[in-house]
């Protein structure tokens, strides 16, 4: 069984292209890399505005980092839509602005990327979403970290805090990432306190404040005491969560300063792997096409420990995020079943946590999880 | 059954908690409108009016450190806005409906354009008077946490229905809307008191959006209005121009839009787009019932561009 | 001849006094007018890739400019483009999956295509014409009406392509399954802009010909003009209403189906994106002429084009551009004051 999930990995590490082989080849030839980084602009595509302290703002302040690289020019535009207008800004910023790398930053701008890249070869372009696959251009990258795993160590706080046994998930749009976050969320929940049971409420719009308050007080109503957002700005569930005086966990960048009284945790990106990317294309280095990763690839984050997280519980977090940095933790493992009873996973059987088919493929709930996905088996 | 566990009585608390958190500031637009309408205009553009509001009372609470200044730097945005309305609807021959939908171009782009600095930081927020503390439940409790503003729209349309009725200057309001031509023989002037009129609407329509930032979400944000000063102009229909109408109006409206996150806490989670679609279904629905070919709407004042 | 000189003239000066104004604005705000003034050209018009963006953003403009310029000038004030345009995208995508079939039957993709057209116009249509059906027989006021409408489509649309229409295999964001390959269409040639705006171009000269050159063109604008005069002359306004709306709406819905056609070949959130609004807005400024929609089409498709260069460039809000319409849009309207006003423009030799 360990033998086989070894392969595995070492396979899908040579498909991808590993982005360790091409820092040895740059640490290799150092006068080489050096000499040869070019001067270039960067273009990123924002979907809302960056200081929405959610999805935009850690894309924001990863293009703040990249832009710290040698040579390096950064240009912004926000409000872009996830249409064919996408397309536009995009030749806009390569035809008329010179940019040579392309961040466009929201997971639905991937089909456009697909019809721009062909056409111009000598821009990179890189996406935050781990859609590439064999046979797609490249000159583009999808990276994305995999939240589901610092989501796992924010329901074990939730486990450990809840003191009536429900919590809360509220998600945007019924999509793969969203409910691997939630089932990360639940089985952490229930790796420490097994009875613990989960609303999961789809509000339907990535950014709607109204929506999301009352998404927020009706949770609260039924009962719910630690409650976690997965919309584009987290920070009206974290604002009403803190009123009703109940626990919060934020996802997307470090939204403690948010709840004072009641914030736990966090899942946080970290998009700034995306400097390796530019200086690759600076050099004319390598660099993978579909970088996934989790802890242990530092793709993901946590956030700082809220004031009431004793001790004892942040040590056990920590325990986790250990566990799965050395990729002794699995999210996913046996005996699992999902909220209608199927059976997902039998006793003994796990599925690796780079195991991207299978979360793609991910469309139910965990047991435990009140609620629907709303899309067929 | 344990004290959280309150299944489907979560539903109807949720809907009433709802009706009464969201319907402030359909309050407030749906009085603005009446009283604009009321002299005879029609003003589309509290959409903008009201995300002007919204970000100056955000802004200006942040850097003054005072939710209730920032209040009043929303009345006075929106009051310029009502203002801008009826200045341009004053000249010969503009269409008031269009204005509006100008304004609501140009006042969102202001809005959001200005208040981009604001996005980021943390503004001071209105209190709330707690009234449900005699009960144990906290779901009870939570949904009687009341923002004065609350009472003070209660306040502003028992006012306005009395000076509407009682005043001079309700009066000449009146005429003014029903009937143009008879009130500039008796005298009244007819521009000046549209240009008041609209101008209180707009400063009602400035307070409804700084309640959406400073009390509830309590944020400023892309998004934070989703037509509710749009909506302004149905839910006047449906309150047949009377003040006291408005309250019940907006609490239904905010009870539905309460409805669809309460369903979906309790399980029922399929067609929450149709669900949205509701309170919007619902006023078409009655507005169909309502009119008639023969006679114009009860209650409609005579001048209104959009009742001819 | 005086009449097209004087709108011509008015409608110019009102430009410019936007202009003047937004330059106001941003001198308020520490840019330079020029400068920003020159890359909105550069951006609207100024290269070849720019046009080519500005005239995809005027195609669907000029179809719903005529949701709300043909009622209007029936006198009827109807803003549901964006209701239209959705549910004529709704009604293409399923006329294209229902001919999906046609290879097999020996028949051309073409006449798919065509289907999906008429039946996206006919979408449109149906969804105007009930608010015009409304107006008629029960006196329902066609703004609220049609407003409420779009709100109402756009619920449908996300809760069919979310559920019953969903295309499972499409995982990022909720769409319908897409219509066949050879159902849609390619850009028109030597332009690079998808054939939608041909379909713009076109529909806005037949509606000018219609209004101008034809007995019905010619009861509308009576009617437009007086209801009760066109009531005594015994005009069938209720037929006309219908008509107007239907007609109105299947420009629309005909750029909804463009959407799906020549875009994105499958129905989804991104139907409803604000085409319909500024519809209205490139629909007021042609004071509801079919001719001029072309025209303000384009403008305010290169001022929407250009927004994101004038971001990039200068660090300004991407509400800036929305800004800059407002001013247009207000300083037109303004401007209907001054119709018969300018001593240069009035009749002469006629006593007053």
């Amino acid at each position: 069984m360990d033998h086989s999930k070894r392969n595995s990995r070492r396979k899908f590490l040579a498909d991808s292209g590993n982005v360790i082989a091409a820092g040895s080849l740059a640490a290799l030839l150092p006068g080489l890399a050096r000499a040869q980084a070019k001067p270039m602009t960067i273009g990123f595509l924002y979907t809302g505005v960056r200081q929405d302290y959610g999805w935009n703002q850690a894309h924001g302040v990863a293009a703040r980092q990249i832009a710290r690289l040698d040579g390096v020019k950064l240009l912004e535009q926000e409000n872009v839509p996830e249409t064919a207008e996408s397309e536009k800004v995009m030749e806009s910023m390569i035809r008329l602005d010179g940019a040579r790398v392309l961040f466009p930053t929201s997971f639905g701008f991937w089909p456009f990327i697909m019809k721009v890249a062909p056409k111009f070869p000598e821009v990179l372009f890189v996406h935050a979403g781990g859609l590439w696959k064999d046979g797609d251009p490249k000159n583009t990258i999808g990276y994305r970290g995999y939240m589901e795993e610092p989501h796992y160590l924010s329901g074990i706080a939730a486990g450990r805090m809840s003191k009536t046994g429900k919590i809360g998930f509220i998600g945007a749009k019924p999509l793969y990432f969203i409910f691997n976050n939630c089932n990360g969320f639940i089985l952490g929940a229930r790796s420490v306190n097994p009875k613990i049971t989960c609303q999961v409420l789809i509000t339907g719009d990535w950014n709607n404040p109204v929506k999301e308050a009352e998404a927020v007080n009706s949770l609260v109503d039924q009962g719910v005491d630690v409650i976690v957002g997965n919309t584009d700005s987290p920070k009206v569930v974290i604002e009403t969560a803190e009123r009703r005086g109940i626990y919060s966990c934020g996802y997307h960048t470090d939204l403690s300063a948010l709840a004072p009284k009641g914030f736990l945790t966090g899942a946080e990106w970290n998009w700034g792997k995306g400097a390796d990317f530019v200086r690759a294309w600076q050099t004319g280095g390598t660099y993978p096409n579909l970088l996934r990763g989790g802890f242990k690839r530092d793709m993901v984050k946590l956030s700082p420990f809220g004031a009431a997280v004793p001790e004892a519980v942040r040590a056990e977090v920590l325990r986790a995020r250990q566990g799965f940095a050395d990729d002794k933790l699995a999210l996913y493992r046996g005996p699992l079943k999902d909220n209608e009873g199927n059976v997902v996973l039998k006793a003994g059987e796990t599925i690796d946590n780079e195991d991207n088919k299978f979360k793609f493929g991910v469309k139910f709930l965990v047991e435990g999880a009140i609620g629907k996905t709303g899309l067929a088996r | 059954m344990n004290p959280g566990d309150i299944g489907w009585w979560g539903v109807a608390l949720a809907v009433a908690g709802g009706a009464i958190r969201i319907s402030t500031p359909y309050l407030f637009v749906s009085l603005a409108e009446t009283l604009t309408e009321k002299s005879g205009r029609v003003n589309l553009g509290l959409e903008g009016t009201l995300l002007m509001g919204a970000m100056s009372g955000y802004g200006v609470s942040f850097l003054s450190g005072s939710p209730w200044l920032g209040v009043l730097a929303a009345a006075l945005a929106g009051a310029a806005f009502g203002l801008l309305h009826a200045v341009v609807c004053n000249l010969p021959r503009v269409n008031d409906v269009a204005v509006g939908i100008g304004l609501f171009i140009f006042g969102t782009g202001l809005a959001f354009f200005l208040g981009k600095p604001f996005v980021e930081p943390r503004a001071d927020r209105l209190p709330v008077w707690p009234l449900g503390g005699w009960s144990d439940v906290a779901a009870i409790r939570a949904a009687l946490d009341v923002s004065p503003l609350f009472f003070a729209g209660i306040a502003v349309a028992f006012a306005m229905r009395w000076a509407l009725a009682n005043t001079r200057w309700g009066l000449i309001v009146r005429a003014v809307g029903d009937n143009a031509e008879a009130a500039r023989t008796a005298g009244y002037p007819v521009n000046l008191t549209r240009t008041l009129a609209t101008a209180a609407g707009g400063l009602f329509a400035g307070i409804a959006g700084a309640f959406l930032s400073l009390s509830y979400p309590g944020t400023w944000a892309e998004g934070l209005s989703s037509g509710q000063g749009l909506m302004a102009v149905t839910l006047v229909i449906f309150a047949r121009w009377h003040p006291l109408n408005c309250f019940w109006v907006s609490l239904l409206f905010g009870g539905a839009s309460a409805l669809g996150p309460a369903l979906q806490a309790v399980g029922v989670s399929s067609y929450y787009y149709l669900i949205g679609a509701a309170p919007y279904a619902l006023t078409l629905a009655l507005l169909i019932a309502s009119s008639s070919r023969r006679h114009r709407l009860v209650g409609a004042p005579g001048e209104l561009s959009i009742n001819r | 001849m005086r009449e097209r000189a004087e709108a011509a003239a008015i409608t110019a000066g009102a430009l410019l006094a936007a202009l003047a104004l937004f330059a106001l604005f941003l001198l308020a705000n520490g840019r330079d007018p020029l400068a920003v003034y020159a890359v909105l050209w550069l951006g609207g018009f100024g290269t070849p890739f720019s046009l080519q963006a500005t005239l995809t953003q005027a195609a669907p403009l000029m179809l719903t400019a005529l949701c709300t310029a043909i009622p209007a000038r029936a006198g009827l004030l109807v803003i549901g483009g964006e209701g239209a345009l959705v549910a004529g995208g709704v009604f293409a995508v399923l006329a294209g999956l229902g001919t999906a079939g046609l290879a097999t039957a020996g028949l051309p993709a073409s006449v798919g295509t065509v289907a999906t057209c008429a039946a996206g116009a006919a979408g449109g249509a149906a969804w105007i014409a009930m608010a015009g059906a409304l107006k008629h027989l029960r006196g329902v006021n066609e703004t609220i009406s049609t407003l409420l409408l779009n709100y109402i489509a756009i619920a449908v649309l996300n809760h069919l392509v979310s559920g019953p229409m969903r295309d499972p295999a499409v995982s990022l964001k909720a769409t319908s399954w897409a219509i066949p390959q050879a159902t849609m269409v390619g850009t028109i040639p030597g332009i690079g802009v998808h054939w939608g705006f041909a379909f713009g171009v076109i529909a806005c000269l037949l509606a000018f010909a219609l209004l101008r050159f034809t007995v019905f063109g010619f009861s509308v604008d009576v009617l437009g003009g007086n209801a009760r005069a066109a009531q005594l002359v015994g005009l069938p306004i209720g037929r006309l209403t219908l008509i107007a709306c239907a007609l109105g709406g299947g420009g629309a819905g005909l750029a909804g189906a463009a959407e799906i056609i020549a875009v994105h070949g499958a129905a989804s959130s991104s139907l409803a994106v604000g085409f319909g609004y500024g519809g209205i807005l490139v629909a007021f400024l042609s004071r509801q002429n079919p001719l001029a929609i072309i025209f303000f089409a384009i403008l305010v498709g290169g001022i929407s084009a250009s927004g994101g260069l004038m971001q990039r460039r200068f660090d300004l809000p991407d509400a800036a551009t929305q800004v800059l319409q407002g001013m247009i849009f207000l300083c037109v309207l303004a401007s209907n004051a001054f119709y018969g006003r300018i001593r240069l423009f009035q009749p002469r030799a006629v006593a007053e």
